[in-house]
């Protein structure tokens, strides 16, 4: 399945550093405070997937992975138009995108 | 797995390192040193320089950002598209047209509700 | 490559999603035009969007009692009695959001019609994500569900809760979707495909399964994803501040409507995708259940607001249904498992929309007065209004005569079918049964609240308010002392690989 002729680098080192950059993405979701940093390793977290579809579908030699990468770039930028609004209307009421202040509300 | 393949570039990443860093510390240590207040004015094209660099963008810009990684995006279908349009005949127009469609409500929403005017 | 074709997409029995989500993005541009003292006219417009659907649905009803499941967009979509079911539940509670807006928006002074087209978008979603049979149409589904939500709990802007709401509820919701992409990613990398189909077919062995293990633990993220979709613990955290803060119409809605479609694709993908593996995650599905409900029950004793003790309430009603899913997995109980969990969904929409209706009624313009305290001396002032409260709070605590003693007795009665040999089952049963016991606490506080306290119960029932009222209690009585029809139809959702 795998040809290593035309493939030098094997699909584990890809799937290794994607789950490298979702580790990464979900660490910064949980230690950083800011919405537009927590938001951007969303991001991260979603290209992490990215670049596993690629290369899953590489190496099945299969075209569904790309085109599930096409639909979770299109999703990942109606994410980025929401998000972004978001934080500016929390940003105009608050004049701050610190996530520790969002305690109008009990708990 | 033949990794001579990569001695060449390792090579070439070592040797631009090292000549980055003896350029500037070259001219570091070599060059003379005179400071006055007119050169350690950060460089603006000459201008004279107006406030710190670091200024709030007024959030305009990030609503013409978002409008446009929305209809940028939208490329990657497009594109796609172009290159087989003729082998997917009726049936792929039929479908980039439904598409192109909602993309054009979206933005005659944007225009009406006034999203597209500067000031 | 094939090229699709008209029979492989069946545009016909995608008709009812089709025809709300074209309808939804006409109204996005008709909604222009409208001046905003007549908003309301988008809301009929939507309306008459729910209704064409509806009948298209009908119609797909007919069709599927004479010729069974079929497949649609090529296998990517299958319209059998699971997604008819839970569409209707969809539609239903969309209909019923949008009278619960109708009078609250201009009170509050935030009728925008992107109100109802947000409303559309999302129940469109729902309804795709019922019927979704690739793993591709459920994160798309997810997402078109989702996304229109976090605005609308936003929707009460500039108001500041509101706005919290909508950020919290957008930052965990795309955290959780983080997760869930990376599961189907491995998932597709374990299996070879994102087909539930293919992907049963690969885990069995007989398929190129280059890599199992994945697939197990892609299977793992996803029910990350799906957890916090259905506020299921420890993947709940949100709820409370979210549904407390966004504007009681769309918490309500969101309450079903997001709850029911993240079961939807639960139920979907493990058990068409995952049946070879459900020993490992009936287990963890069966203790997630048992904590949800243990959580959700105890915390709710302690909140004063309503709109709060609602969402605890919405988290423990997750893990009843959770129970249902964890008996799905014998296939012999299977059937029994997943009409009781449908049916549950039905009977939490209609009571749950319900009670939020009455929480709308004594909601103040400021959006004050909705503590348990707000509901003193209702019996006297408003009679009726505290006899339909009782109705729906004696159907989330699950006593008769009400769907929701229904709803969990069907619930309960898989599980016990499915606790033979299953200890854990049988544990997770006892819990439920217990914590059912501890939820009448809290719930029928505020019966006590409004027949045994003096106090100046102050309520505004407007007629859409008035109108989503007398149905909702009409369906969780009639539910509850006439459920054969509705168990009926239930018995006929059951889940199909492709059609």
């Amino acid at each position: 399945m795998l040809n290593e002729t035309v493939f030098l680098v094997p699909t584990s080192y890809f799937v290794i550093l994607s789950a490298v950059l979702f580790s990464i993405g979900v660490a910064g979701v949980l230690l950083r405070r800011n919405a537009i940093l927590i938001f951007m390793s969303v991001e991260l977290m979603l290209n992490a997937a990215n670049l596993a579809f690629v290369a899953f579908a590489r190496s099945l030699l299969d075209q569904g992975g790309q085109v599930f990468v096409f639909f979770v770039m299109t999703v990942a930028a109606a994410e980025v138009a929401i998000g972004l609004a978001l934080i500016v209307a929390i940003f105009r009421s608050k004049r701050s995108t610190d996530i520790d202040e969002l305690n109008s509300m009990e708990g | 797995m033949a990794y001579e393949q990569y001695i060449a570039i390792g090579i070439l990443i070592v040797f631009s390192t090292i000549l980055a860093l003896i350029v500037v510390f070259a001219s570091r240590i070599l060059g003379p040193r005179r400071p006055s207040p007119k050169k350690l004015v950060p460089y603006e094209s000459g201008m004279t320089p107006i406030g710190p660099a670091m200024r709030r963008l007024p959030i305009k810009f990030y609503l013409v950002a978002v409008l446009f990684i929305l209809f940028d995006v939208e490329v990657i279908f497009l594109l796609p598209y172009a290159v087989i349009v003729r082998r997917l005949g009726l049936y792929g127009l039929i479908a980039a047209g439904v598409f192109v469609v909602i993309l054009t409500i979206g933005l005659l929403y944007e225009w009406k509700k006034g999203a597209l005017e500067w000031e | 490559m094939n090229l699709p074709t008209l029979e492989s997409i069946n545009l016909a029995a995608s008709l009812p999603v089709l025809i709300l989500a074209g309808w939804a993005c006409l109204l996005t541009a008709i909604d222009l035009f409208i001046s905003p003292e007549r908003k309301h006219w988008t809301a009929w417009l939507a309306v008459l969007g729910l209704l064409a659907s509806g009948v298209a649905l009908g119609f797909e009803a007919v069709a599927y009692s004479q010729r069974g499941a079929v497949s649609a967009f090529g296998d990517m979509a299958v319209v059998d009695g699971f997604a008819l079911f839970l569409q209707g539940v969809f539609l239903l509670s969309a209909f019923l959001g949008i009278l619960l807006a109708l009078n609250y928006l201009p009170r509050h002074n935030i009728e925008r019609g992107e109100y109802y087209t947000l409303l559309l978008f999302t129940t469109s979603g729902m309804m795709l994500m019922a019927m979704a049979a690739d793993l591709i149409v459920v994160f798309l589904a997810l997402e078109l569900l989702s996304l229109p939500l976090y605005v609308l709990s936003g929707f009460a802007h500039p108001r500041l809760d509101s706005e919290e709401a909508a950020m919290k509820y957008f930052l965990l919701g795309a955290f959780a979707s983080g997760f869930l992409v990376y599961g189907i990613a491995l998932t597709y990398g374990g299996a070879g495909t994102t087909l539930l189909s293919g992907v049963v077919e690969a885990l069995v062995g007989g398929g190129p399964a280059p890599n199992p293990v994945l697939a197990i633990v892609g299977m793992g993220l996803i029910l990350v994803g799906l957890g916090f979709k259905v506020a299921a613990v420890p993947f709940h955290m949100w709820t409370p501040d979210v549904y407390q803060g966004a504007p009681t119409p769309v918490t309500a809605f969101m309450s079903v409507g997001a709850k029911a479609g993240g079961f939807a694709a639960l139920l979907r993908v493990f058990l068409i995708a995952f049946p070879a593996t459900g020993d490992t995650w009936g287990v963890v599905i069966a203790i997630i259940a048992a904590l949800t409900m243990i959580l959700g029950n105890v915390v709710a004793i302690s909140q004063s607001n309503v709109k709060r003790m609602l969402a605890y309430s919405s988290i423990a009603h997750a893990g009843y249904v959770l129970v249902a899913v964890a008996a799905a997995r014998y296939p012999e109980v299977e059937p029994l498992a997943v009409s009781a969990a449908v049916f549950y969904l039905l009977t939490y929409a209609v009571t749950n929309l319900g009670a939020f209706a009455i929480v709308i009624a004594l909601e103040r313009d400021d959006g004050t007065g909705v503590e348990v305290e707000d509901f003193a001396g209702l019996a006297k002032t408003r009679p009726w209004l505290a006899i339909a409260m009782t109705l729906f709070m004696l159907s989330l605590t699950g006593i008769p005569p009400s769907a929701g003693m229904v709803g969990k007795f069907f619930v309960f009665q898989a599980a016990v079918q499915a606790s033979v040999g299953d200890p854990l089952i049988l544990t997770v049963t006892i819990i439920g049964v217990l914590t059912s016991v501890i939820s009448a606490f809290y719930y029928l506080r505020i019966p006590v609240m409004m027949y045994f306290r003096d106090g100046e119960g102050q309520a505004n029932v407007q007629p859409a308010l008035g109108v989503a009222l007398a149905l909702t209690a009409l369906a969780t009585f009639l539910l509850g002392v006439v459920p054969a029809p509705f168990l009926q139809m239930a018995r006929h959702a059951l889940l199909t690989l492709a059609g």
